[in-house]
């Protein structure tokens, strides 16, 4: 039975290897005319084209589209069809009474964006590199199953941030497992998705809970690079443990530390996916992020605000090409 | 703090265990709780039955009521077991309820019905694994629908991803030619474009170019990415121009080496963007969800979102959807972990 499947899947294999085959072979002519033709200096531009064509159309145009959409107005979906507004956009997402007060902003939801996005992007970095630190930590000590809890804590990683949702979901609801804990331990139940504060906090620990394997795991390849003699000399010393975290692992960590941080904090400022699945925003506003309201301004509302929704991409767009120059800062001190 | 530190910092002293070692276990074995347990409840869940997840407080493996067909009655009915009274010890099947009695039945003897106090009584309870959640996903959801559109969405974006990506990366590693390192910056300076601040202008674009609501509307947009040519171009420079020249020599075109030579030497690179271009693709929301509207376009993805959005979500359906929507990325975990957390430890990208 299993090797008639193990028989199969290999003519399945090579079957696809020599359709691959006949692609290549395929491409084999226009490719040498075009050979013959450009001559060997341009020819690196025919290998080139395909990326650039898709990186011009989908990544680079739309830049250019972007700044076109801010400084137009109306519902229309056409280029030439929106009327030119100048700043008007930018004007009314900056329309507050005062900037403390999101409720006193023409475009509150914007600021309640700008507001929860801060504070998820503080307590979600800090809380997560503080996680991760200690789990690499732990995790580059001599443990028995190291491999083992190593893949324990990176496996959540991969799972795409809808079953990370559902999965909470599922635990948080009223009459999920925690509750049910909680209810057998004679205490109080809570609705943790429709209270705003503890909504709040699910979604930082649950992106927390979703993504600190992949930094826990650049920062184990950062303490693995830490050469032993380091340590034997500070335990020929008799330093304590304290002061060779301090002294020793700290410093040698840094550069890796540093891109962890900036990563996290690129990653942060976009937050989406999960916490729509898992509070869709609520209750209220209070879970509401700055790409989700880029997302309901432009995609989910009645009318369709395309122009609001691209300046607010830009102005999104900034911060994270400040963090990208800190990230590439960060990477070349480390690499040096 | 200063002890938490020291747990963490400490190694183990020669011979026996010493106490920073049990934190350790301590905060690894909280870990796998809290990592993992999440999880597994989602497994345990998706085989329980619709009443099984309804019920507080949940038990951990899906338990049931038992059932027995009794002659003259249609349906089978629900088993009790009796506590107290006349009959204690028993079990019987329940006719019907009628305050707080119940009519109730010995199903070795069906004719005669039985008076029972409903406190007197409890269910009978019985581990069946609920595969119907499983089973009934084909015809009811049209899952197969978004099982395909997910499936041929990865497998094609992953197909051109790699192609189109080692070609540039071909021709930025193994050519000489004016423009190519200001290529190669412009490249990598892409990652400062991440698609959340492009989705209004790549909406028009691919309206434009009539992709909305077609499986290709998801798949251009990411398939040149400036990790994958990084990651091929690194590689590929480790590869000796000799061969190359050797080639030449032969008389071979520039296109069959880059494919018959360059590509087999790569495949260990090819392999770590396959990888994570079948997990992008794959658990792929924000783009999809904004360029598919029809619901027979959907991913599983978006398929599984706009399910636990309805009014009347039926948990059990979802739940056995979620499970096999991570059962792939799941597999490709299990074989090839080492190749994944190589490549995120070496070149720092997801």
């Amino acid at each position: 039975m299993s090797d008639t499947v193990a028989a199969r899947s290999g003519t399945l294999a090579r079957l696809g290897a020599s359709l691959i085959g006949l692609v290549f072979n395929l491409a084999e002519r226009p490719m040498a005319l075009a050979q013959r033709v450009l001559g060997p200096r341009r020819l690196p531009w025919v290998f080139l084209t395909p990326n650039l064509v898709v990186f011009g159309i989908f990544t680079f145009l739309p830049i250019a589209i972007d700044v076109y959409y801010s400084l137009t107005g109306g519902a229309q979906l056409l280029p030439a069809d929106r009327p030119f507004v100048g700043a008007q956009n930018f004007r009314e997402l900056f329309e507050c009474e005062s900037y403390l007060d999101p409720t006193s902003c023409r475009r509150d939801l914007f600021w309640f964006g700008i507001y929860n996005t801060a504070e998820f992007v503080v307590l979600q970095v800090g809380l997560m590199v503080v996680f991760s630190l200690m789990t690499a930590l732990v995790l580059n000590r001599k443990i028995l199953g190291r491999g083992f809890f190593r893949a324990v804590f990176f496996y959540p990683v991969l799972l795409s941030p809808v079953v990370v949702a559902l999965i909470w979901k599922w635990i948080l609801q009223r009459q999920g497992l925690l509750n049910a804990a909680l209810d057998g331990a004679g205490l109080s139940t809570v609705n943790w998705l429709l209270d705003a504060h503890w909504a709040f906090g699910w979604t930082v620990f649950v992106s927390i809970w979703a993504h600190m394997g992949f930094y826990t795991l650049i920062l184990l390849a950062g303490l693995q690079a830490i050469p032993r003699d380091v340590y034997e000399a500070a335990e020929m010393d008799s330093a304590g443990p304290w002061r060779v975290f301090r002294r020793i692992t700290l410093p040698l960590l840094g550069p890796n530390l540093a891109v962890v941080v900036v990563l996290a904090l690129i990653r942060a400022v976009q937050i989406f996916d999960e916490v729509y699945v898992l509070t869709g925003g609520g209750p209220g506003s209070a879970t509401t992020f700055m790409v989700q309201y880029i997302f309901q301004t432009a995609f989910t509302q009645q009318v369709r605000q395309y122009g609001l929704a691209a300046a607010a991409s830009l102005l999104l767009a900034g911060v994270l090409f400040g963090l990208t120059l800190l990230q590439l800062r960060a990477m070349r001190s480390k690499d040096r | 703090m200063k002890r938490l530190l020291a747990m963490l910092t400490a190694r183990r002293g020669r011979g026996q265990l010493h106490w920073t070692d049990w934190a350790s276990y301590l905060h690894l074995f909280l870990g796998l709780l809290v990592m993992f347990g999440p999880v597994l409840w989602l497994v345990l869940s998706s085989f329980k039955s619709e009443a099984g997840l309804i019920e507080f407080p949940p038990r951990l493996l899906p338990y049931e009521q038992a059932r027995a067909s009794v002659d003259g009655y249609p349906q089978p009915l629900p088993l009790f077991r009796i506590t107290a009274g006349d009959f204690k010890g028993r079990e019987l099947a329940e006719v019907r309820r009628i305050g707080l009695q119940a009519q109730m039945v010995d199903p070795a003897s069906p004719g005669d019905i039985l008076r029972v106090p409903t406190q007197d009584r409890e269910r009978v309870m019985r581990l069946r694994f609920a595969l119907e959640n499983y089973a009934d996903l084909a015809g009811k959801f049209s899952f197969g629908t978004y099982l395909w559109n997910s499936v041929f969405i990865t497998a094609m974006a992953t197909l051109i991803t790699l192609l189109i990506n080692s070609m540039a990366a071909f021709a930025l590693s193994k050519y000489r030619f004016s423009g190519r390192d200001a290529i190669f910056v412009t490249i990598l300076a892409t990652l400062m474009i991440p698609p959340t601040i492009i989705l209004v202008p790549n909406f028009f674009i691919a309206s434009t170019l009539g992709l909305v609501n077609s499986p290709w509307g998801v798949i251009w947009p990411g398939v040149a990415t400036p990790t994958g040519v990084f990651l091929l171009r690194q590689y590929m420079l480790t590869i000796p121009d000799e061969l190359i020249d050797a080639a030449r020599m032969d008389n071979a075109s520039e296109w069959r080496i880059y494919w018959r030579i360059v590509l087999p030497l790569s495949a260990p690179a090819l392999a770590v963007l396959a990888i994570f271009s079948v997990m992008w693709r794959w658990n792929e929301f924000l783009w999809p969800m904004i360029v598919l509207n029809k619901s027979e376009t959907f991913t599983l993805q978006l398929a599984l979102n706009s399910f636990q959005g309805e009014l009347t979500t039926s948990w059990n359906y979802l739940l056995a959807m979620t499970v096999l929507t991570l059962l792939p990325v799941t597999a490709i975990f299990a074989l090839l972990q080492r190749y994944i957390t190589q490549g995120i430890a070496s070149a720092g990208v997801k």
